[in-house]
């Protein structure tokens, strides 16, 4: 029986519920802490690559192991995936061929030096040959449209996601052309409060590879732009078995960046059968158990703006549904925060080398939804 | 093809199955699970083997297959003396996985478990202190009863070893103990009293853990600890931050008083009972200021507020909870927008917190009001998240945005999402009951809905509609009928019990219909729900009374129906009813008063929220979450009626007067006292000192205190202005008298010492006056002058001790400044001085452990009171509808620590926008100086925006003159300080204070008497006054009847 539970779900129940039944606590902390567990497994250059089922089934030793250091007596011990790292190392080929011919274990047998500094985040004697920082400027547009187009609630949400490796205790700073705009901002702990309150400068001293460093929120009080406009025709007959559907996508106030990745999905009803459609572009499927009709657009040409067209079958006798189908849209701006923040200069202090710094911005689709 | 292996199939069908067989075996195999029985053994014959061999790398095998049986869920227990012995391995990897094994199966095994305790207790005396922790964390994961002993030794020694890891490794083997043995209670508490001692940011979350565990009630251990672990707090790592907020929320429910009822109700009621005479109304003012927050309940609220920019979720919704349940109201809307942001997590975390949303939104609309569009609904929200958030819309709904959310409502209900349709349905009755405006409209909508197609829609509409008619029973007949109509086709019981009970209940106004109905009812009465028969039995009932002559029959057919109903519900309602209604001989008084009983007016429901009874629970926590109360649970005190002793708290200035003798004495001196002796972490912590605390607290302070202030602004201006009026005319007098002597010093500050004290008098004559008491009290005499006198000799003092320790500082921190990283005290030096003796391991343990805990030179204390009064900047008049005030916060200037802090509230009292409001030309006397605050973009009409700047006055009252401008227009505005706000208060201690009055008397020293009326001579009166006017603080004295004040 214990064969067919699978692994990460077992985790997940044991603990999310298992501080929780031995007394009252927080419960935002077991979710969040449950939610933290993943975190250090699968994200990019740490544990596993992707944390999946069977990832997890061949490595059981190691996530037993991590979990160990994570959690003691249903108490988070230590979640810094840095700080883990050094306690039990992440296997690679190379230290598992290692490990074997010099009977070394991938266990680090001294407690991490962040642990006890002030800089938990960051371990000492970090070395990097080429020294660099990357800064990913994401925002999402979460947005309603109403059917007539009009836009019933939009707002950003906007992460810096860095990747950093630079030699030793670099102290950095970034600062913005246009702090204020950021409205409500959450920092990794690293970030130093007090010179963000009076100056509206990011301090800190990065951890090593790649952390969030902030994430932000423009209000819903500025005006969001929108950059896609969806025009659309579903209509359900109530005599007929056939339905009409068609939607047409184009670009609206993009700052001349071009839109790419753009996913149309939606949820059709239940009456429908099945669909019979044609693009412009790009391919599209249905599937007819699910009722999920998606469509993989790519870019949009604003000289020829794609187009989904066709029909719908609907159950024999059935009458129509209420509700037109919500339309939900994946897109991507590259070179553009849709905000319109600007870093406007990144400097290092404490450190003599000169890294190499980059910078990137990207708009995406957050929670998007057109209503029809 | 396939009619290939058709062919092959009917060839050799049983040769098939035997493959097939043998597949189903290979593939299961490796897995092991479905193997023999006896193969099983022997795999673990050979995992014996392996772990018996020399080997490490095949003993480190062994583990691992072991470990991965355990994973799988399969008993390993039989290898358990073949793993014990390992347990002793150096390798570490081995060890960690026998760990792992031990606290699995030990609770099993207590014999054999045994063995392994010496290899504990010889690793606990490990010299790295990773094997020293990890050793403890297993020896206390191991459930045996037998070695509760050992365990409670190897805590106490953990808790006093050098290694802070090793510290919170004990703290987290405290709970364990517990849970094993609650006996050892008593003792464990020794331990956590001396844990919570602990300076290291590392152990406090764990300990505070232990002590929730443990012994939550004992507050009294929290005392001591209250402001170091408020201090702490932002450096603690995040799971630590939750678990003392939490804390730190229930013993400031136990120790402050409320800061809730202010003002409003206070005064309303003094008015009522008093005429507003002047008196009185300083009576009132006097009655008001007696509310001041305790600075520990405002240090509380002060140092948690950034942490509401954590992003960890958990602990962004324990500062709000903290917020919620101890801050003062106006404060809290502060949280709003932390909590907005943590809907953008997964979807666990939202729920809890739109949960925690929906009970705040209840008791407080207006906080989250702003944020109402965050929670519209999107089609990919799971059910749960959709009627959360409907909840909270239903909560935040009022006249001004009710037509935008039914707007909204109105394709929620179209929604393929049917429960969360229906869900919506009854949204819009609650509003409707809510808000009268839109009552009508609503039920006009709700019965546009009765035309669905989807039944479980229509039936909704109907309960709802039946709510909503109930009260208001006027003329609905028409909606009535329709709904009688919908008899034929809905099939929904409660759709359908609703509709004859209102039928019902206004059978006499329809009385066309009504009979019809119930005509229609005794038809198909048999196939009816339980509740559906109920109500028919009532429709009969009063149709029996109101119209007897039509129904009569009909109603005893229908008795007669529900007499032999399977239901017992049903039949003895018929019994009873029958009783009552059809007049015979045994029928008692009662069957008079049937109409009455069965018509008589009924109560309309009240449409209330689910979330109503949940804001008894403490927010964030799994009871609330839960409605019910949970084991464990903590119960949130209510606010006390008077505060408890506020010097319990008290530790610092003691520390601090031992902190002041020369380093090396000092030194002795606490390695001496301490019970673990790391001279150097002593030393560490010593010189980070609680300066850097202060600062930490002003950045966020200010903030926090101009929220209180806006509050009683108002009620303080008029006394307080006219006092400030005499107070800066006899100060300017003063001024010009002194320029000379001024000029010639550099820093002097004895003119301002001397305007000071001349406040101090005029103060204490002013009110004299207003009370109209012409003696004079001789003793009075002598005693205001000694303490004027001896307040601005401690102003003197301090201050130029001050610059003392501040050039000496200066130097230290650039040496250290890459180093020390932490945010909270950048002028601390930590001047760790590496003894030859330590281990490097040690040195490691060290470079954690400068906290800011109370032990600087000088530390710059908390304003002891901080006026309520405001000034005019600028004249809503003569600015042209813009209005600016500013008043004094009292906190440390944050652009440079010779500028005192101002902030400027600006008001747009226009009804358009007002553009770019920046500072222009600044005219400012030679050397002084002002940090201006950033442009404002724009303030919109009604808003108002505060802003602070700095200002250094180079310790002399002159006025700083700068143009205020907008877009259009510029206005010349000035401040002016008063003396006392150039001041800064110092912690120090009686003894401290009497040094260094004794170092300079002579020159800077001035005397004079003050006359005070006999009721202002009061300690609580006096130092009232004098922190009315300037920024001082108390030292704490022996003697009754002599105040002093640093500055």
């Amino acid at each position: 029986m214990s064969r067919t539970t699978s692994l990460p779900k077992r985790i997940k129940i044991h603990f999310m519920f298992f501080p929780a039944i031995l007394s009252d606590s927080t419960t935002v902390l077991e979710f969040q802490f449950s939610c933290s567990i993943p975190a250090p497994l699968h994200s990019e250059n740490d544990y596993f690559g992707v944390c999946s089922e069977p990832v997890i089934k061949d490595n059981v030793v190691v996530v037993y192991e991590v979990l160990e250091e994570m959690l003691d007596n249903g108490f988070p011990l230590a979640t810094e995936s840095n700080i883990l790292k050094e306690l039990i190392k992440p296997p690679t080929i190379l230290r598992t061929v290692v490990n074997t011919i010099t009977g070394s274990t991938n266990v680090g047998d001294q407690l991490p030096t962040g642990q006890l500094s002030v800089v938990p985040w960051r371990r000492t004697g970090v070395k990097y040959t080429n020294n660099e920082a990357y800064f990913d400027v994401i925002e999402e547009i979460d947005a309603i449209i109403d059917k007539s187009g009009s836009t019933i609630t939009a707002e950003i949400q906007g992460v810096i996601d860095a990747c950093v490796k630079l030699t030793g205790m670099p102290d950095l700073t970034l600062s913005f052309m246009n702090p204020r705009l950021l409205d409500d901002v959450s920092f990794h702990p690293c970030v130093r409060f007090k010179r963000w309150e009076s100056e509206r400068i990011l301090s800190f001293i990065p951890p090593d590879g790649n952390f969030r460093l902030l994430s932000y929120h423009v209000s819903a009080q500025n005006l969001v732009a929108i950059p896609v406009y969806v025009k659309h025709n579903i209509s359900f007959r109530d005599s007929s078995s056939l339905g009409r559907f068609e939607i047409t996508v184009g670009p609206k106030q993009t700052m001349g960046k071009t839109i790419e990745g753009v996913t149309v999905t939606s949820q059709m009803p239940k009456g429908v059968l099945n669909m019979n459609l044609t693009p412009s572009q790009g391919t599209h499927t249905f599937d007819p158990v699910t009722k999920m009709l998606s469509w993989d657009v790519g870019k949009i040409n604003p000289q020829k703006l794609p187009s989904l067209k066709g029909t719908m079958s609907l159950q024999a006798g059935a009458s129509k549904p209420d509700e037109n189908p919500t339309i939900n849209l994946q897109f991507k701006i590259q070179q553009l925060a849709i905000s319109g923040l600007k870093v406007n200069r990144l400097d290092m202090y404490g450190e003599k080398y000169k890294p190499f710094k980059g910078i990137k911005y990207m708009t995406k689709a957050g929670k998007f939804q057109v209503r029809t | 093809m396939s009619s290939n292996s058709f062919s092959y199939n009917e060839q050799s069908g049983g040769g098939e199955a035997t493959e097939l067989g043998q597949e189903a075996t290979s593939t299961i195999s490796p897995s092991g699970a479905f193997g023999l029985f006896s193969s099983d053994l022997k795999k673990n014959e050979d995992l014996k083997q392996m772990l018996e061999s020399n080997k490490d790398s095949a003993k480190l095998d062994a583990m691992k297959r072991i470990v991965g049986m355990i994973a799988k869920g399969k008993n390993a227990s039989e290898l358990f003396p073949a793993v014990v012995k390992n347990v002793a391995s150096k390798n570490i990897e081995i060890k960690k996985l026998v760990y792992v094994y031990l606290v699995r199966y030990a609770e099993e095994q207590q014999d054999l478990a045994l063995l392994s305790i010496s290899t504990f207790q010889r690793a606990l005396k490990d010299p790295n202190q990773l094997i020293r922790a990890s050793a403890l964390r297993v020896l206390s994961s191991i459930r045996v009863p037998i070695i509760v002993p050992i365990m409670m030794l190897a805590i106490k020694e953990a808790s006093a070893d050098l290694s802070p890891y090793v510290r919170k490794n004990a703290a987290h083997a405290i709970q364990k103990l517990y849970s094993l043995d609650p006996e050892q209670k008593e003792m464990l508490i020794e331990v956590i009293e001396k844990l919570l001692k602990d300076k290291s940011t590392l152990v406090a979350g764990s300990v505070v853990m232990a002590f929730e565990e443990v012994c939550p009630d004992r507050i009294d251990l929290i005392h001591k600890n209250y402001r170091k672990l408020c201090n702490l707090l932002v450096d603690v790592e995040e799971w630590g931050q939750v678990v003392i907020i939490h804390m730190l929320t229930r013993y400031a429910r136990t120790q402050f008083v409320s800061p809730w009822k202010e003002g409003d109700e206070l005064e309303d009621n003094e008015k009522n009972f008093y005429e507003s005479d002047d008196d009185q109304k300083e009576k009132t003012d006097k009655r008001k200021k007696l509310y001041t927050m305790d600075p520990d309940h405002r240090l509380l609220i002060r140092n948690t507020k950034p942490l509401l920019q954590s992003r960890n979720a958990a602990v962004v919704m324990a500062v709000a909870q903290l917020y919620w349940h101890i801050s003062p109201k106006s404060e809290a809307g502060i949280i709003s927008k932390s909590l907005v942001r943590l809907l953008r997590s997964n979807r666990e975390v939202q729920y809890i917190v739109l949960q925690n949303i929906a009970t705040m939104s209840i008791q407080r609309k207006g906080i989250f009001e702003p944020y109402l569009k965050s929670f519209y609904v999107r089609s990919t929200d799971p059910t749960m998240i959709k009627t959360l958030k409907l909840e909270i819309l239903t909560n935040l709904a009022n006249e001004a945005n009710i037509s935008t959310l039914l707007r909204e409502f109105q394709t929620y209900v179209k929604s393929q999402d049917k429960q969360f349709a229906a869900a919506t349905i009854q949204t819009i009755g609650r509003c409707a009951t809510n808000i009268l405006e839109v009552t009508d409209t609503c039920l006009n909508g709700l019965v546009c809905l009765l035309s669905n197609r989807d039944e479980i829609v229509v039936a909704e509409s109907v309960v709802v509609i039946k709510k909503l008619l109930q009260m208001q029973p006027a003329q609905h007949g028409e909606i009535i009928k329709h709904m009688a109509k919908l008899l034929d086709s809905i099939t929904v019981p409660v759709a359908r019990a609703s509709i004859l009970w209102l039928i019902g209940e206004n059978c006499e106004r329809v009385p066309k219909i009504a009979p019809d109905v119930l005509r229609k009812m005794a038809k198909s009465f048999t196939s009816e729900d339980d509740l559906v028969k109920l109500q028919i039995l009532n429709l009969g009932a009063k149709l029996y009374l109101t119209n007897s002559k039509q129904t009569k029959l009909l109603t005893q057919y229908i008795l007669n129906l529900g007499k032999y109903d399977q239901n017992y519900d049903i039949r003895d309602r018929t019994r009873f009813i029958r009783q009552l209604i059809v007049p015979n001989e045994k029928s008692g008084a009662l069957s008079k008063y049937a109409k009455k009983i069965f018509l008589a007016q009924k109560p309309a429901p009240l449409l209330e929220s689910p979330f109503k009874d949940r804001d008894h629970f403490q927010l964030g926590t799994l009871s609330h979450t839960l409605n019910i109360k949970a084991t464990g649970y903590l119960e949130l005190s209510n606010w006390p009626e008077v505060a408890p002793d506020p010097s319990v708290r008290n530790v610092e200035v003691m520390e601090l007067a031992k902190e002041w003798t020369p380093a090396g004495k000092a030194k002795q001196e606490n390695s001496a006292k301490k019970f673990y002796s790391e001279s150097e972490e002593e030393e560490d912590s010593s010189d980070s000192s609680s300066d850097s605390e202060s600062e930490s607290g002003s950045e966020s302070g200010e903030q926090g205190e101009s929220g209180e202030e806006g509050d009683s602004n108002e009620d303080s201006s008029e006394d307080s202005s006219s006092e400030q009026d005499s107070e800066s005319g006899r100060e300017s007098g003063l001024e010009n008298k002194r320029t000379a002597k001024r000029n010639s010093k550099a820093k002097g500050k004895s003119d301002s010492e001397d305007g000071e004290k001349e406040n101090e008098k005029s103060k204490t004559s002013d009110s004299s006056n207003a009370e109209s008491s012409s003696i004079e009290d001789s003793s009075s005499d002598s005693e205001s002058e000694s303490e004027s006198e001896s307040e601005s000799e401690s102003r003197r003092v301090t201050k130029e001790k001050e610059k003392k320790t501040k050039q000496d500082r200066t130097p230290l921190t650039k040496d250290v400044s890459l180093l020390d990283l932490d945010d909270f005290n950048p002028v601390s030096t930590p001047v760790a001085l590496p003894t030859p003796a330590l281990s490097p391991s040690l040195m490691a343990d060290l470079e954690g452990l400068n906290l800011s805990t109370s032990s600087s030179v000088i530390s710059v204390s908390t304003p002891a009171f901080v006026p309520t009064k405001t000034h005019v900047l600028l004249h809503r008049m003569s600015g042209k509808g813009l209005a600016a005030h500013y008043f004094f916060p009292r906190q440390p200037c944050i652009f440079g620590d010779k500028m005192v802090s101002i902030q400027i509230t600006l008001n747009n009292t226009t009804d358009r926008k007002i553009e770019n409001i920046h500072i222009g030309e600044k005219k400012l006397p030679i050397g002084m100086k002002m940090h201006v605050f950033n442009p404002i973009d724009s303030l919109e009409p009604e808003g108002s925006i505060t802003v602070s700047m700095g200002i250094d006055f180079c310790d002399s009252t002159q006025t700083a003159s700068f143009q205020l401008c907008t877009k259009d227009d510029c206005f010349s505005v000035n401040i002016q300080p008063p003396v006392g706000e150039l001041l800064l208060p110092v912690a120090m201690s009686e003894k401290d204070f009497k040094k260094e009055q004794g170092m300079l008397t002579g020159m800077n020293e001035t005397s004079a008497v003050i006359i005070a009326a006999p009721q202002n001579f009061t300690p609580s009166v006096i130092f009232q006054k004098v922190v009315n006017v300037a920024n001082v603080g108390a030292v704490p004295s022996g003697q009754d009847n002599i105040h002093r004040y640093e500055e």
